[in-house]
């Protein structure tokens, strides 16, 4: 039931985009098309998925003070939380080679729809935003963080498709000269992020 | 001749002065290359956390494109992004430890945006684009040069938001207690987060009519 309600919170309430802005280079640069936006998402999501256990894992049992502890006794103070940076980035950074390999080997097409924006996942700082909230919530325990990870995950997915869905419409309507393209993108995500906000007072 | 070694000479040759000064404006990180907009809506609600993270970017940007470039001949390409990633983590680091030491209601505030300097896109953009192929000074200058085109959106958007929203400015009031006693209020929807996005919009729609080039064909 925690669960069910923390996967809520984190699509409508804390979205990774309407409510962090985490994530939004991809956000705006693959909000073209519904069926990239799509693949973009999914992908994300697996990789928070995936990501966030590990790191999870990392942390408590590695990385924060005193979580060396079940080696023994000797090491029950120290304290290699200076280092979580380095290694969430480097787990994220290795996920995503996975799952560029496996999109380009499954579907060559979405491949390379997604062009650069693949490799650039592991600099999506949505996903390492999803470790550092992870961080500094401190979950009871792994499934908690799995749940938040893919809440996080679909939240961003809605939140790209929907933009993808409504810039598709936007290309017969007329639009200020200057505010075309990047401008009109912006005015959208901060309208959409409004009626998020609508979303805020949910408790489950 | 005089002109030439004067030319040759000077700290900044044009090309040097091109990284400085462009991406101040034609070439802005945030308003034409969409690049490191997360940070600029979530930090700016207030002026000071917005100057720190202007400095902190700035130093970070500088500092690794300095670094990639002096590694550039020797970084195998396939694993670049990692080097790219462990420096650029490793610079984080020690500015958060800095700023945790230093100016820590300043760093509480950011909470993980600092850690999140590390995937801000304009370090990677700069250190791919332009530290693998150039020397350790224009790089330098490259770096000083986005990390300010970054951080004067951030402190435009900043300083509205603070104003406009507590009527404030780094912490001072600016706005006269005469003001709130005539039936002025604050405007609470500046401190909102959709607010940082439209007030972007806002300085691209100028940006953008004032540089007629930079504007799109499609939607």
């Amino acid at each position: 039931m925690e669960a069910i309600s923390l996967i809520v919170r984190s699509i409508f309430v804390d979205n990774m985009i309407f409510a962090y802005f985490l994530g939004m280079c991809s956000f705006l640069a693959v909000s073209k098309d519904v069926k990239t936006a799509m693949g973009l998402g999914i992908a994300v999501t697996f990789v928070l998925v995936i990501t966030l256990p590990i790191n999870y894992l990392l942390e408590n049992y590695v990385l924060k003070a005193g979580a060396l502890a079940w080696l023994g006794d000797d090491f029950a103070n120290v304290d290699l939380s200076v280092f979580s940076l380095l290694i969430f980035i480097a787990i994220i950074a290795s996920f995503t080679q996975i799952v560029e390999m496996v999109i380009e080997r499954f579907s060559p097409a979405l491949y390379s729809s997604l062009g650069i924006f693949l490799p650039l996942i592991a600099v999506n700082c949505a996903i390492l935003g999803g470790s550092l909230f992870m961080q500094q919530r401190e979950f009871p325990n792994i499934g908690m963080a799995t749940a938040y990870g893919f809440g996080s995950g679909i939240g961003w997915l809605l939140a790209i498709v929907g933009m993808a869905a409504i810039r598709e419409k936007l290309e017969y309507s007329n639009v200020p000269k200057p505010l075309k393209g990047l401008g009109i993108a912006f005015i959208i995500t901060a309208l959409m992020a409004l009626g998020f906000m609508s979303f805020a007072g949910i408790d489950m | 001749m005089a002109d030439y070694n004067r030319k040759n000479m000077a700290l900044l040759s044009s090309k040097t002065k091109a990284a400085l000064l462009g991406p101040l404006n034609k070439n802005n990180p945030v308003l034409v290359q969409v690049l490191g907009i997360c940070s600029v809506l979530a930090v700016t609600s207030k002026l000071e956390p917005s100057i720190v993270m202007a400095i902190s970017v700035t130093l970070v940007v500088a500092f690794g494109n300095v670094i990639i470039s002096l590694l550039r001949k020797s970084i195998p390409n396939r694993i670049r992004i990692i080097v790219q990633l462990v420096v650029v983590a490793s610079l984080v680091t020690i500015v958060s430890e800095v700023l945790k030491a230093f100016a820590y209601d300043v760093n509480k505030q950011l909470s993980v945006f600092v850690g999140l300097i590390v995937t801000n896109c304009i370090l990677m953009g700069r250190l791919e684009a332009f530290a693998l192929g150039n020397g350790p000074w224009p790089s330098f200058l490259d770096g000083i040069g986005n990390g300010l085109g970054y951080g004067w959106i951030l402190i435009v958007v900043g300083f509205f938001r603070e104003l406009l929203g507590s009527g404030t400015l780094m912490g001072h009031q600016v706005i006269p207690q005469a003001f709130y006693d005539a039936g002025y209020q604050d405007n609470g929807l500046m401190m909102l987060a959709p607010m940082a996005i439209l007030l972007v919009a806002c300085i691209i729609w100028v940006h953008r009519a004032v540089n007629k080039e930079l504007q799109e064909e499609t939607n």
